[in-house]
């Protein structure tokens, strides 16, 4: 026993995060699965089991519809910020006196756009009569109104989370300052001209990157709750009611555990869907420089 | 003769040009940097100056500097809503939810890495597969079913937001780990080596030893634990149900729903007093954010 303990110290020191594995993750996980095939309500318990849960998530059109504007959402957001932060870590990566000062204004909204605090602010800019409108009334626009129009609602969301590049660009900023100089200076002499070192000698070695990044936004933006909780409540029309928002007045609203959690289920396989994808389509995009 | 200095004279031309190129493209690159840095920092700084506005004047123009200054705004900011809550209980809360959180998470966290990091034992090569993947287990499918098991343990509306701060000594939160063990493979081992060989035991190695290398990883742990648990808002939203208990957090959506449409310079100068903790901290340790998501994500 006593060498068994020596020979395995480590296994000690990872102990209270088993426990925590255990109870707080593998289990929920686990029960939740099993919820999600009953009717349980938090204060009337089971009375009933089966897949009637799954089958109203995808006979019931508004939760068909709450799935649409989930990925929608996601489709727009997760390009949209990658785009924006690869190519400001680009032009942040070329020498540039004071890129210190840029790299800061960039990265602020991403360590304080998380909080109720800009959910709050994010809501004077784009209501009626708020900045925004008044910026484009000013250049003689005629806005629309953001938050009640259901073509606009869902984009607001989506730029409160695009504005928030900052994080990702600076990862994006490690792995191009770990791009060799030569390559670009080599290409130079070949006569290629900057775009096109950007496509054909950046982008491919910095493609472990983009996957890393493309899974953890894509993680994220489906999963996404402050912004329609605390700026639209779903509305206009249900317009900004993504799967999460459905899952909450589900669980916390009508106290039905069993439908959230067979929502949150499809939610989470549908991810992994998408994980995998990407994953398996790794090796006809991602370049691993160990491997060649 | 003649070839050389013709030579010379159209490289000089050449040089020139692609100075003047250089410069053209540095100046579009700097113009593209001010013009996206704009559209990032304008809301903030404006929000700055709305709350120093009066309610007429917030939403009559695009100007920053308030035509008429005024601290009405903070002045309601700091005032009850009633219900034994105010802006400055509410920071107060969120430190007692934070505080402890962060310290018992850099100590979970700190001791879980060291364990895989350092030491081979039964049953790694397969628990330490099972703590990355869940890094990608999305916490969407584990609300329900956590709240269903807090609520059994009777932690929901607990006065000591057991359910906000009790995982964190179980290293619940797997990103850190993954950051620490990421930096831990960094860290030569022959310093540990050497203090066993002095007869240092693996709990001293670690404190006396491996601690202090990981120290920048584990700073960049606290800090980011710090903005990711002041800025939690569904934690509060599903298990803080008396309002002398709520954090800043909760507090400001609160403060947005019975105020928003009247007392604009109420509601954002509450919200910028909820967040200038954060902002403080990012400005004292910016450099830290930046090496600690970089390490994180680029090893990855």
């Amino acid at each position: 026993m006593k060498k068994w303990a020596k020979n395995n110290i480590g296994f000690f020191f990872i102990i209270p995060w088993l426990i925590g594995f255990l109870v707080f993750k593998l289990y929920p996980f686990g029960s939740s699965l099993y919820y999600s095939f009953t009717d349980y309500n938090l204060f009337k318990g089971i009375k009933e089991t089966g897949i009637m849960n799954y089958i109203e998530i995808f006979t019931k059109r508004q939760n068909r519809e709450a799935l649409m504007i989930t990925f929608k959402y996601a489709f727009m957001t997760v390009p949209l910020k990658l785009v924006a932060a690869l190519f400001i870590a680009y032009i942040l990566n070329f020498k540039l006196k004071g890129v210190n000062l840029f790299r800061t204004v960039y990265y602020i909204p991403s360590i304080l756009g998380g909080s109720v605090a800009i959910s709050v602010l994010w809501r004077a800019l784009f209501k009626d009569d708020g900045l925004i409108q008044q910026m484009i009334r000013m250049l003689g626009g005629n806005p629309p109104s953001f938050m009640t129009d259901p073509n606009w609602a869902l984009f607001i969301i989506c730029l409160l989370r695009v504005w928030q590049f900052g994080s990702t660009m600076v990862i994006f900023l490690a792995a191009l300052k770990g791009v060799p100089e030569d390559l670009y200076e080599a290409a130079a002499i070949d006569g290629a001209k900057k775009w096109k070192q950007f496509f054909k000698i950046t982008v491919p070695l910095i493609t472990p990157v983009i996957f890393y990044n493309l899974i953890t936004q894509m993680v994220q933006a489906f999963q996404e709750f402050n912004g329609p909780f605390i700026i639209t409540n779903g509305g206009p029309r249900g317009k900004t009611t993504l799967m999460s928002i459905l899952i909450y007045n589900n669980a916390f609203k009508a106290y039905d555990m069993g439908m959230a959690s067979a929502m949150a289920w499809v939610l989470f396989v549908i991810l992994m869907i998408f994980t995998a994808i990407s994953f398996i389509s790794q090796k006809y995009w991602v370049y691993y420089s160990d491997e060649g | 003769m003649m070839n050389t200095a013709a030579k010379n004279d159209s490289s000089y031309v050449y040089n020139q040009r692609v100075k003047r190129k250089n410069m053209i493209s540095a100046a579009i690159r700097y113009l593209v940097l001010i013009v996206v840095g704009i559209f990032m920092i304008y809301p903030l700084v404006w929000m700055v100056g709305a709350t120093f506005k009066p309610n007429s004047e917030i939403f009559s123009g695009l100007n920053i500097i308030p035509k008429n200054p005024t601290t009405q705004g903070y002045i309601d900011a700091v005032k009850s809503y009633g219900g034994n809550i105010n802006i400055w209980k509410a920071l107060l809360n969120t430190f007692t939810i934070v505080i402890p959180k962060v310290i018992f998470t850099v100590v979970s966290a700190t001791l879980t890495a060291y364990g895989f990091g350092r030491f081979n034992f039964v049953g790694k090569k397969f628990l330490y597969p099972i703590m990355i993947s869940t890094l990608f287990l999305p916490q969407v499918v584990l609300n329900v079913p956590q709240y269903i098991l807090y609520n059994k343990l009777g932690w929901v509306g607990s006065p000591l937001y057991l359910p906000l701060i009790v995982p964190s000594l179980f290293a619940c939160d797997t990103y850190f780990i993954f950051m620490l063990v990421q930096f831990l493979h960094n860290v030569p081992k022959e310093l540990e080596e050497a203090a066993k060989i002095d007869g240092c035991n693996v709990m001293q190695t670690l404190i006396k030893v491996v601690v202090p290398m990981l120290m920048p990883a584990i700073v960049s742990c606290a800090l980011f634990q710090f903005m990711w648990s002041s800025n939690d808002f569904m934690g509060p939203l599903l298990y803080v149900n008396t309002p002398a208990k709520y954090p800043a957090s909760y507090f400001v959506k609160l403060s947005m729903d019975s105020d928003a449409g009247f007392s604009w310079n109420r509601v954002l100068a509450t919200s910028l007093i909820s967040i200038i903790p954060s902002i403080v901290i990012f400005f004292m340790a910016q450099d830290q954010f930046v090496d600690g998501i970089s390490a994180g994500g680029v090893k990855g």
